[in-house]
């Protein structure tokens, strides 16, 4: 993991308010690989993603990208610098269609005349559902309209945070599916925050576990096969 | 045919009130509506456009750009006091109330301090045009039109121009357009700019008509506050049928019992607004929709 992280993080602290809930975060996220942070419920997982893009000020601790550090800049000139985030409930912009939708997350790329056909491509059902009402879409349907969000403006990272959340299963597989081919084809790295286990195996080459805001153990490949080690470590 | 002039005549009122309903909300629906800033200086950006309207007309320039002077100036204000004060007032709606309206207080106060209680007006353009056998003011009709132009605009400034979009998804999901890398800084001070830009064209249309002094805004905000009561916080599905439904009463009562009836229709209208429909005409709307 010594050769050229795309995302390092040392020292991170950050919390709400007065309460502070990332307690010196130290983590290296290798270019072109699937890594996967779990953990239980509130330890703060949702709360470190929110900090690598942007939207919480660290107390505390650096985030170096691409060996800039971004600590001090704001979402959205992280986001034009490759970061993509997919948030823990989707957040899609309910009043607008779908294309519209899509044409905010392309408005990155200042492109003249989108084209989604790609996006269009993995997830075909957001074609037939292109002037509808985002609000309007299934859980399912909307965590891949916020997929496809972040995808179209080409970011070179993406934060997923929990994709698999409230979604059946067949769309879960999906999800993974694209999410490994975006990988292998695209070099796409990816930082997957998941609590479902099979997510985890089919997505993630490498897995830290967070507990009461810090990053305590990292599992091999060969232990994220093994069900029993990942259920200790999600286990409520 | 005195039943035809009736109608000519009362269709004449009911234009130019809705007209005058429709300019004078707009910009503060807006700035209400994508923004949740209930602005009370609205009537000082008013007054501050009809000012640079007149002055720039009386140096002798063309009564439309010098409305559109009016705009832009009213508009740059707008954005330098969205940087300065309501930037740091955000989601504390009571704040913004009680800055706005000191903001408007030093606008007329300061106003009348340095340019004295009234500016030598310029006269209505256009005369007046002869229908059946009453005589109707032509920029009346031009203020008309121009209402439904601005609304016309607007509709496609937000729906079809990629500032639209981003300004929508900006007003929906706010942290989320950011992380898409929408400057959502940006996008707050445009919009109240805008909102401030609609408000200084609708002084410097009106500015012709009549006389120029440091309070003018009140004549306005009160009717604007009305609007934007009854129609809710979308310009399309509330202020634009609000200000047509409040532009018939006003007219219809204007006729039958004179301008102070009128007012009071207005004032009952919003009364009512209120206990019925608490969200507004597009509430409603938006409800039944959704
Ligand atoms: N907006 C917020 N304001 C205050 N506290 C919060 C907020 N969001 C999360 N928290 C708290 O921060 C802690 C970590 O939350 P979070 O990062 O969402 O956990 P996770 O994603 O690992 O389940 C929890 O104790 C949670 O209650
Ligand atoms: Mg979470």
């Amino acid at each position: 993991m010594a050769e050229d992280p795309l995302l390092t993080i040392a020292g991170l602290r950050a919390g709400y308010g007065g309460k502070p809930v990332l307690q010196g975060i130290d983590l290296a996220i290798p270019r072109g690989e699937i890594t996967a942070v779990i953990g239980r419920n509130g330890v703060g997982k949702s709360t470190l993603i929110k900090a690598i893009i942007g939207l919480l000020p660290p107390s505390a601790g650096s985030i170096r990208f691409g060996g800039r550090e971004i600590g001090a800049l704001t979402a959205h000139a992280r986001a034009r610098l490759g970061l993509g985030y997919v948030p823990q409930g989707r957040d899609v912009f309910p009043r607008m269609s779908v294309e519209e939708n899509l044409k905010v997350g392309m408005s990155i790329r200042g492109a003249p005349n989108p084209d989604y056909d790609a996006i269009y491509g993995y997830f075909p059902i957001l074609r037939e559902r292109r002037r509808q009402a985002a609000g309007t879409l299934s859980g399912g349907q909307q965590q891949q309209l916020a997929i496809g969000r972040v995808l179209v403006g080409g970011p070179s990272l993406v934060l997923l945070d929990e994709p698999s959340e409230g979604i059946q299963p067949s769309i879960v597989q999906d999800i993974a599916r694209i999410g490994v081919d975006l990988n292998r084809r695209t070099g796409l790295t990816i930082v997957l925050v998941e609590q479902n286990i099979d997510m985890i195996r089919a997505m993630a080459q490498r897995c830290f576990v967070m507990d009461k805001g810090r990053v305590t153990a990292e599992l091999t490949p060969a232990m994220l096969d093994d069900r029993d080690i990942v259920r200790r470590h999600l286990a409520v | 045919m005195p039943g035809f002039d009736a109608v000519i005549g009362f269709l004449y009122q009911f234009g130019d009130a809705a007209a005058f309903l429709v300019l004078c909300a707009s910009g503060l629906a807006i700035i209400f509506g994508m923004m949740g800033v209930i602005n009370l200086a609205h009537g000082e950006f008013i007054m501050g456009g009809a000012y640079t309207t007149v002055t720039v007309a009386k140096l002798g320039v063309p009564l439309p750009l010098a409305v559109l002077c009016g705009a832009l100036a009213a508009g740059a204000a707008g954005m330098v006091l969205e940087r300065l004060v309501i930037r740091h007032l955000y989601g504390r709606p009571l704040d913004t109330i009680v800055a706005t309206w000191g903001v408007s207080l030093i606008a007329s106060q300061g106003t009348l301090i340095l340019l004295g209680p009234s500016l030598s007006d310029i006269s209505t353009p256009l005369g007046s045009v002869e229908i059946g056998a009453l005589s109707y003011s032509v920029y009346r009709f031009v203020l008309m039109g121009v209402a439904a132009a601005i609304l016309l605009g607007l509709y496609v400034l937000f729906n079809f121009t990629r500032f639209g979009v981003l300004a929508r998804a900006t007003i929906q999901v706010p942290h989320m357009a950011e992380t898409l890398g929408v400057d959502t800084r940006l996008i707050y001070s445009l919009t109240f700019g805008i909102g401030a830009a609609l408000a200084g064209a609708t002084g410097g249309l009106y500015a012709p008509t009549m006389t120029l002094v440091p309070t003018m805004g009140v004549q306005f905000i009160t009717e604007a506050f009305v609007t934007v009561v009854v129609g809710g916080g979308d310009v399309f599905l509330g202020t634009a049928p609000a200000g047509i439904v409040l532009g018939f009463i006003k007219s219809g009562m204007t006729t039958w019992e004179g301008q102070l009836a009128g007012q009071i229709g207005l004032l009952v209208a919003v009364i009512l607004v209120i206990r019925v429909l608490p969200r507004g005409i597009s509430g409603l709307m938006l409800r039944e929709r959704a």
